[in-house]
Parts: C-alpha cells; sequence; structure tokens
C-alpha cells in the first residue's frame, strides 16, 4: 500500500520497481521480454522521429517556396493557403503535427525535443542548397552545436523514463 | 517586426505543445497504426480538452509563423523558434513531473546555443 502511494507521487519510480522485483525473483516481466520491449520502444520511437523530422523539414521549405514577398491583409493569410506549394508544404505540416503526438503518446516531451531538433539542421542545408540561402561560419558552428545535443540525448537517454501506465480509453490498443 | 511575431509564435508554441505532450499522456501509448484504429485513436483525441486547446494554440503559432517567414529567411525563421525548447523543458520537468537527467538538460542547452549561433 505504502509502496503504491509512493509509486503514485513518482511514477517515474515504477521502471525501478518493476527491475527491483525482477532482480529479486520476485513475479514479473522476464529480461528477455524486457529486452523486447526495449527494443520495440526504440526501434518505433526512431521510425516515428524520421517521420517527424522529414515531414517537419519539407513542410517548412514548401510552406517558404510557395510564400509571396508580402501578406498585406489578414484574408491574404487565408488565401495564400491555397497555393499548390503551400497546400503541400500545409499537409506535410499536418503530417508532421499527426506523428508528432503520436510519438509524445509514448516518449517524453525532454525526450522528443532535442530530438528532433537535427530538423533545424536540415532545414538550414535545405535553404542553403536549394533557396540558395547563406550559412556563415558562425551558423555552422551553431548547427554542429545542435547534432552534439542531439546525438547527446538520443544515444545516452531512453525515450520513456517517467510515465505512468494509464487506465484511459483509448490506451495501448 | 519579425521580433514581435517571433515572441507570439514562442509563447504559442510552448504552451501548446506542452499541453499537446499532457493531452497523449494521458492517451496513453499508441500501439495499432491501421487506419480503423487510428480513427478510433482521433475521435477520443477530439474529446481530449488538453488536445483540442493545443491545436488552437498550434493554429495561433502557424500564422505567427507565416507573417515571420514573410519577413526574414526561413534559416533565420525556423531555429530561432527552437528557443521554445528551454521553456519547453522546464515545464516538462515542472508541469508534466518528467525526469530530466543531466544528458537532457545538456542536450537542450547545447540545441538552444546551437540555435543562437544559428539565428544571430
Amino acid at each position: 500500500m505504502a509502496a503504491r502511494a509512493h509509486e503514485a507521487a513518482n511514477p517515474g519510480d515504477r521502471r525501478l520497481s518493476v527491475a527491483a522485483a525482477h532482480s529479486t525473483g520476485a513475479a514479473g516481466p522476464s529480461r528477455d521480454s524486457m529486452h523486447r520491449e526495449v527494443a520495440r520502444l526504440r526501434w518505433k520511437t526512431w521510425t516515428c522521429a524520421a517521420v517527424v523530422i522529414l515531414s517537419n523539414v519539407f513542410g517548412n521549405f514548401f510552406l517558404k517556396w510557395g510564400m509571396p514577398a508580402s501578406l498585406p491583409t489578414p484574408l491574404d493569410y487565408i488565401t495564400v493557403l491555397f497555393r499548390p506549394v503551400v497546400a503541400l508544404g500545409v499537409v506535410l505540416l499536418i503530417l508532421w503535427l499527426a506523428s508528432r503526438m503520436a510519438l509524445l503518446s509514448w516518449a517524453d516531451l525532454s525526450y522528443v525535443l532535442p530530438v528532433t531538433a537535427v530538423g533545424y539542421v536540415l532545414v538550414a542545408v535545405a535553404g542553403r542548397v536549394l533557396l540558395h540561402e547563406q550559412i556563415t561560419a558562425r551558423r555552422w558552428t551553431g548547427i554542429g552545436l545542435i547534432m552534439l545535443g542531439v546525438a547527446l540525448v538520443g544515444g545516452g537517454s531512453a525515450p520513456q523514463t517517467a510515465r505512468p501506465k494509464t487506465d484511459s480509453p483509448g490506451a495501448d490498443r | 517586426m519579425r521580433w514581435v511575431l517571433l515572441a507570439i509564435m514562442v509563447g504559442a508554441t510552448t504552451v501548446g505543445e506542452v499541453l499537446q505532450a499532457m493531452g497523449m499522456r494521458r492517451h496513453g501509448e499508441i500501439r495499432d497504426f491501421r487506419p480503423g484504429a487510428l480513427g478510433r485513436a482521433f475521435s477520443l483525441l477530439a474529446r481530449n480538452w488538453c488536445v483540442v486547446a493545443s491545436v488552437v494554440a498550434m493554429a495561433v503559432s502557424f500564422f505567427a509563423y507565416l507573417g515571420l517567414l514573410t519577413v526574414s529567411e526561413l534559416s533565420f525563421a525556423v531555429p530561432a523558434s527552437a528557443a521554445t525548447c528551454v521553456f519547453e523543458t522546464v515545464l516538462a520537468k515542472y508541469v508534466l513531473h518528467e525526469r530530466v537527467n543531466w544528458v537532457r538538460w545538456a542536450g537542450a542547452s547545447l540545441v538552444v546555443c546551437g540555435v543562437a549561433l544559428v539565428s544571430l
């Protein structure tokens, strides 16, 4: 009872309590099934993160490509959405939103943010290659730091550290 | 003007993404990606107030972003918006109660420093 109350107050401790139960031989998931679960989650996370990143990069790119030089009236903000290239950008950004929501259904926000930041690098490179925007030495340094942050969190942190099991409808279906 | 639009975008994005994470956590892990199951998940999410509010905030952010794109380069607009990263990491710790260990703080800090260099 006390352990359950503690777990409710500190949902991140669930994983630790499962590991402790396993190490003491108490009933719990086997080592194989835990490894399979970790591998499944990692594969699923990276696949979904790739969709999030690519849809964001190309969505932003098409949006910029189709954008006129100025939007003088509020109505222009709506009518511009019907330009084919802008519309393609919007469709890709809807895919970005949906895939990001799916990713957040199992991964922590503090994990998703740095890992998907690789998109910022790809956007800067796309701006350079396809729109002929300038990337100065300072910007390349910034790109390097972003990549370092992505590698650190992506390689050195599990996607999910504190996730209470939910009983809400729709969970785990 | 571009700094005003950037401020609106950063504020709306931060609120929107934290609400989105909160709503998706309430919903639980999406495991079935078949169209029928996704449709059912969508109808549940449409009744999740956190997700609905996050979409409204993201819409505000999106139109601020459209305005920003007209007055700045793509390679300024997108990286500058990554300032949300630091605000969201703080809110992830104190509002979503995630365990933000040193690796994640370091990663978020590197991303923010990188973004500052890319944007300035």
